[in-house]
């Protein structure tokens, strides 16, 4: 067991922990301070797939800007300050067989897959990497378009956010 | 490499030797010294600050005409160890129905946003914590961690003063987060990389002088993010008794005050690292010691401006504050930031043409910047001309209609 | 060394955590976390399989960042959405918000 195979299993149990305490918590709150820590374990596992520009892009974006969106959410949202009863509908054991369903029937695809075992293979230039990315998404034969598309999106979702919870004028 | 050149490596390979003399694998040597690496950075950091409150109240003390601390010790300059004791044993009160491991979480939270900060700053060409290649968005990534611990202290403390001072104190980080970010895209567009130590080295003329706009909405925007004054709306003891810090006590508080400090002097070190040149500075790519204390030079010049400027200038409101972000701050960097990338790559579109010397090339670029600059300087200038505020022009004398009319002539004489 | 199937198996995990959440929660607010989860375990595969079969190419990280995008513009607008239901209707459980039900 090497020393990457061993923060990669500790790094694993802590997400799927985390993300099983959003799931199953009856505190609001409690579950969107757990989903920092998955996405925290998140930016982790892509630190270890040499994507360290995503780890950073996953800090800033999700734990800064969404997740302290939902806690807002969450805080504008409730007239008790604590939850009462349980936080899951009366059908949960059949939400819980359709998830498990789900899981079993992907891995069963994969393990028939010949390449799913492949180990990492070596990067010959990781320096050069960041510039490429750059360059890829606003050159015109390449990822222009999907990247201009995402930013009329976000502009279109930010005007329509503040229309939407605005408050209207009387 | 000998010490004088690489003083870190040195000591590492040192260490590792050592310890493959004591029988222990290569792979935990590597962890183990990451963590002791980590753990002497985080050290640093607060003995930094004992430094740092000894200093600020001296400053304050002789700006404001009185001596400051001048007891404990020579020049009073142990005076930060009894007042640490002093919170340490003070009692940790912890109000009723508050969510005790959010409540708990939200100091530790904020004052490690500020230590992470920490591990890319350089110290010298060699001393640097983690050399990453995406260092100014990692410092992007802690700011916001820091906005978090906020909102978390504010809510958990199960007090209504405390809710309000939370939802206002996260506006304004998270408000000021956005010119920050756009005026740290600036000093990347000029030195053509993120990581902090290579913009270290391309900074052959600082960047202040390429483009001090730039220069100007970072500090303001550091500033802001710190809660320092003028914009210090998020602690105003008359207004809203503490802010989201209410219900802390002891050292918990402590951890706060501390975390405070230690970001305003860490927004000194960014702003000397990003736009005053960092360690540069005589002979300092042969004796890396020499860049570290270039470096404290610097970061104490604007350290002092810092302390300058909260000991004078009075608190703003929040929506002066709110105001001044969207309404001025945002489209000002936005603008910068599109003038900056035309400005550049017209230079480089235009200079293969001409035949200059090698070495006027950087002077002809850090001119045509800093006229860029000027002349965008003048323009928004001009633009806040023309939405001053108009005197009230008067129209008639005011009669005065309670007076009692004026004595015959004769009662006078 | 790390072959590509556990990362594979940890992001199907985490993306059946997520539909649980998804199906299974009462509140509008968990649903739309449950979402977040899946869209983060989409992210994981996507880099996974960019880094084990084609790190030279550019299409993985691309189409990465216009997830990152994507999933941020879907939450603000979600939330906003849901913030002024609960102006309206002053509840937030997805069970009661059932005027268009025939």
């Amino acid at each position: 067991m090497s020393a990457e195979q061993i923060i990669f299993l500790i790094v694993a149990a802590v997400t799927l922990v985390a993300g099983l305490s959003v799931v199953t918590s009856r505190n609001l709150i409690h579950s969107a301070l757990w989903l920092i820590l998955t996405l925290a374990g998140i930016a982790v596992f892509y630190v270890l797939l040499d994507a360290g520009f995503f780890a950073v892009i996953q800090v800033v974006v999700y734990i800064g800007a969404i997740a302290i969106l939902f806690i807002f959410a969450v805080m504008l949202t409730r007239r008790v300050m604590q939850d009462s009863g349980s936080q899951s509908n009366s059908n949960w054991w059949l939400g819980a067989i359709i998830a498990l369903l789900l899981f079993v029937g992907i891995v069963l695809i994969f393990i028939n897959w010949q390449d799913f075992a492949t180990l990492q293979p070596e990067l010959t230039n990781s320096s050069g990497k960041l510039s490429e990315l750059g360059l890829a998404l606003v050159s015109p034969d390449q990822y222009v378009l999907p990247f201009e598309l995402a930013s009329v999106l976000l502009v279109a979702g930010m005007i329509g956010a503040i229309f939407v919870a605005g408050e209207k004028k009387r | 490499m000998n010490f004088i050149s690489d003083p870190i490596t040195f000591i590492a390979n040192w260490l590792t030797n050592l310890m493959i003399g004591w029988g222990m694998s290569p792979d935990v040597i590597n962890v183990l010294l990451k963590f002791i690496g980590a753990f002497l950075l985080g050290t640093f950091g607060f003995a930094l600050v004992i430094f740092t409150i000894w200093l600020e109240r001296k400053l304050y003390g002789r700006i404001q005409d009185r001596i400051g601390p001048n007891r404990v010790g020579p020049w009073g300059i142990f005076q930060t160890f009894p007042d640490m004791i002093k919170i340490f044993t003070k009692e940790y009160i912890t109000p009723i129905g508050a969510d005790k491991i959010v409540y708990n979480l939200a100091p530790i939270l904020s004052v490690s946003a500020v230590l992470l900060t920490w591990a890319v700053i350089p110290f010298a060409p060699t001393i640097v914590g983690s050399d990453l290649n995406v260092g100014v968005i990692y410092l992007m990534a802690v700011g916001s961690i820091g906005a978090l611990g906020i909102i978390l202290a504010g809510w958990s403390s199960n007090n209504k003063y405390s809710l309000i001072g939370g939802f206002r104190a996260v506006a304004q980080v998270v408000s000021y987060e956005v010119p920050m970010i756009l005026a740290l895209l600036i000093p990347v567009l000029l030195g053509q990389t993120m990581g902090v130590n290579s913009l270290v080295y391309a900074q052959n003329i600082w960047f202040i002088f390429l483009s001090p706009i730039a220069a100007m909405i970072f500090f303001i925007s550091c500033l802001a993010e710190t809660g320092r004054a003028p914009f210090d709306l998020l602690e105003a003891e008359s207004e809203l008794v503490a802010g989201y810090q209410t219900e802390y006590s002891g050292l918990k508080f402590g951890m706060f005050y501390v975390g405070e400090f230690l970001h305003a002097f860490t927004i000194s070190a960014l702003m000397a690292t990003l736009f005053l040149g960092g360690w540069r500075g005589p002979w300092a790519e042969q004796v890396p010691i020499l860049g570290v204390f270039w470096f404290f030079i610097k970061a104490f010049i604007v350290y002092f401006f810092v302390v300058l400027i909260r000991i004078s200038m009075p608190r703003l409101r929040i929506d002066q504050m709110l105001n001044f972000n969207w309404k001025f701050l945002t489209p000002l960097a936005l603008v910068l930031l599109v003038v900056t990338a035309i400005v550049e790559k017209s230079f480089l579109l235009i200079t293969p043409g001409m035949n200059l010397s090698e070495t006027a090339l950087p002077w002809i670029r850090a001119g045509i910047h800093l006229f860029a600059n000027l002349i965008l300087i003048l323009i928004t200038i001009q633009i806040l001309k023309t939405h001053r505020v108009k005197e009230v022009r008067v129209v008639a004398k005011p009669r005065p209609v309670a007076v009692a009319p004026e004595p015959p002539a004769s009662v006078i004489s | 060394m790390i072959p590509l199937s556990w990362y594979l198996i940890f992001a199907a995990s985490l993306f059946c955590i997520g539909l649980y959440g998804v199906l299974v929660r009462k509140n509008a607010i968990a649903i739309l976390l449950g979402i977040e989860l899946m869209l983060n375990s989409v992210n994981i595969n996507l880099i996974a399989f960019w880094r084990y079969r084609d790190p030279e190419g550019i299409a993985g990280q691309a189409f990465a960042i216009i997830v990152f995008a994507v999933a941020a513009a879907e939450v603000a607008v979600g939330l906003a959405l849901i913030i002024s239901i609960y102006r309206r209707r002053a509840t937030v459980v997805a069970d009661d918000i059932n005027l268009m039900k025939w």
